[in-house]
């Protein structure tokens, strides 16, 4: 089974998009949050490799070509970023500040509880860039010397508990604007919190995704600010 | 030709990435210069939207497949994670109150001021 998958040109790709259609197809079927199809698809595809007795670098290596495309990907967000532009500039104000504020946190928070938790500096630049798109997130952690890994792990589940009780913090702390709602969603939860935003309403939805890219640019920025710090 | 052309658009965008990358020594990853890159094309009109705009939507809407592999690396770094899970996860968790509740109230406070002005 090993060499036959590590053969194959096609098997490591397949058991990934098996197992995405499977995390899609129960989102479908039970609309939970929880229900993450690539959250589902990790888990599932980690299970798959277990039992199989396939080892990671046999599967890493299948799978490179799905990786390879992760850099053209990123840089097509410039496109939705671009789409949104109008947006951007009619509330440019609210839309920079109110990001800016929202990466000083984010890396804050992480700077602050690393530091009353003992974490290790390596430890601790895997967790600074937890709140931004996992294709840039992935890259700051890799530049600062991060578990890239883990760093991904963080990231997905920060977008899913965001897509959970996103509206629900929202709601307790009374941000009732739809553009700071959706500044909140996608400065916070990236895209997986942005398909949260986009079921609240247009403007939520087009704020959050806009927020994406932003956010993603101004922690590339300070995270190497922050990593000093630690 | 219509798709072939667009990826290659984006491809070579990539490929300027990679070389500002290798030649600035800063810790910016290849992918955010070239979304740059990109987006000061598309605001320019050095690239119109319909020369990138089909390639780069699909390449957008299967991103979440692409992140697969490095999800499924923690069964490699499991040994890393779990001696620090339980100040990952309340990490994990706090972030995402203080970074919604900061940004959604700042702006919402930059949002009714600027329409009281008016």
């Amino acid at each position: 089974m090993e060499q036959f998958f590590s053969e194959s040109a096609y098997s490591a790709v397949a058991v990934s998009l098996v197992s995405y259609g499977l995390g899609n197809w129960l989102k479908r079927r039970f609309k939970l949050g929880l229900f993450n199809p690539l959250l589902i698809s990790i888990v599932c595809t980690i299970l798959f490799l277990v039992v199989a007795g396939i080892d990671y670098e046999t599967y890493k290596s299948g799978s490179s070509l799905l990786t390879w495309l992760l850099t053209p990907a990123t840089v097509s967000l410039a496109i939705p970023l671009y789409e949104e532009y109008e947006l951007l500039k009619a509330n440019a104000k609210a839309v920079i500040i109110g990001i800016i504020c929202g990466v000083i946190t984010s890396l804050g928070t992480v700077l602050l509880l690393s530091k009353l938790m003992g974490l290790t500096h390596q430890q601790y630049v895997t967790l600074l860039p937890k709140s931004i798109t996992t294709a840039i997130g992935m890259g700051v952690s890799e530049e600062l010397g991060g578990y890239v890994t883990i760093t991904v792990a963080v990231i997905v589940i920060t977008g899913v508990i965001g897509n959970i009780i996103g509206e629900w913090i929202c709601k307790v702390f009374r941000i009732h604007e739809p553009i700071a709602k959706g500044l909140a969603f996608g400065t916070a939860t990236h895209a997986i919190g942005t398909a949260k935003a986009m079921e609240i309403g247009e403007i939520e939805g087009a704020m959050s995704s806009l927020s994406i890219a932003v956010a993603g640019i101004f922690t590339v920025a300070l995270a190497s600010v922050f990593a000093n710090f630690m | 030709m219509k798709y072939l052309k667009q990826f290659f658009i984006i491809l070579l965008i990539s490929l300027i990435g990679e070389i500002l990358k290798a030649t600035i020594s800063l810790p910016i990853p290849a992918s955010i210069y070239g979304m740059v890159i990109l987006f000061v094309c598309l605001l320019t009109g050095v690239i119109k939207l319909e020369q990138v705009k089909d390639a780069g939507k699909f390449l957008i809407e299967i991103m979440p497949v692409m992140f697969i592999p490095a999800g499924v690396g923690l069964m490699v770094s499991w040994g890393d994670l779990k001696p620090i899970l339980m100040q990952v996860s309340v990490i994990t968790v706090v972030t995402v109150f203080t970074v919604m509740i900061s940004t959604g109230l700042i702006s919402q406070w930059i949002i009714r001021r600027n329409k009281e002005a008016k």
